[in-house]
């Protein structure tokens, strides 16, 4: 019984987006999925996504616009944005 | 001017602002203090190169309202009467203003701990990234620093923004890509 799926979009800034090669996209999501497992699902696509989402460098994830940790349950038409740690000011 | 009904003002624009005619905008008969910050951008601390710019991206709608809801907390944490706090984007050179924080309040001591607790919020809650571009064409983004975060704990508000968690170093340390942990 495969999971129905949600669509979420997911925007990418600063370092991210450069590795990324895009700073946004479309993404489908089993109902349920959480940050982490919509994490997983993007790294799985190689290695240019897995270096770009990497925690080693210390990855920050907003759902709709507010700062969440990834275990946040994702609904349908959320906008989840990964980025590195904050340098403004 | 004077008589400026909006207490709070936030911008986030990528144009030089004129900080005498904003500062002329708050000024009040019933505040007795106004103190201001300006960040500007520096030269480098690399002294065998040169910085070119400084590039600033941020994430329009998080970071207006990240800004905003740190205001709320400053209004209910100091009596301070009015806020503007503009942040330009976009490629700025050394020299050029970056932020501009200004806080007016009856009394000094209010206006003076409200602009310090402001600056100190936004430079690890605000979603902004700068990007260092040098003389000799090279770039790269500017790492945060926990002394950052550590400034914004001295008011006693939790921050993690440079400082890596407890479950991020676990994580990171495991390489092997698991299935979803939700389902």
């Amino acid at each position: 019984m495969n999971a129905s799926l949600i669509p979420v979009q997911v925007l990418y800034f600063a370092s991210v987006r450069e590795r990324m090669g895009l700073s946004s996209e479309k993404v489908m999501v089993p109902e349920g999925a959480r940050v982490s497992g919509l994490r997983q699902q993007l790294c799985a696509r190689g290695e240019v996504s897995q270096e770009a989402l990497s925690v080693q460098k210390g990855l920050r994830v907003a759902v709709n616009q507010s700062m969440v940790e990834d275990d946040v349950s994702l609904s349908a038409g959320d906008e989840v944005a990964f980025f590195p740690p904050v340098t403004g000011g | 001017m004077g008589t400026d009904a909006t207490a709070v003002v936030v911008r986030i624009q990528h144009e030089a602002f004129d900080e005498a005619l904003e500062a002329q905008r708050l000024r009040h008969v019933h505040s007795g203090a106004r103190v201001s910050f300006v960040g500007y951008v520096r030269d480098g601390d690399n002294p065998s190169l040169n910085l070119k710019s400084l590039t600033l991206e941020h994430y329009p709608g998080m970071t207006e309202s990240a800004i905003e809801n740190m205001v709320s907390v400053a209004l209910g944490r100091f009596s301070i009467q009015q806020v503007t706090i503009i942040h330009r984007i976009g490629e700025l050179h050394v020299g050029e203003p970056i932020v501009w924080i200004m806080v007016t309040s009856r009394h000094r001591r209010d206006a003076f701990e409200g602009c310090e607790f402001l600056m100190d919020y936004l430079k690890t809650q605000a979603p902004f990234w700068k990007k260092e571009t040098w003389s000799d064409g090279t770039s790269q983004w500017v790492d945060a620093r926990e002394s950052d975060d550590e400034a914004l704990r001295r008011w006693g508000v939790a921050s993690h923004n440079a400082t890596q968690t407890q479950a991020e170093a676990g994580k990171a340390s495991n390489k092997k890509l698991p299935g979803f942990t939700a389902g």
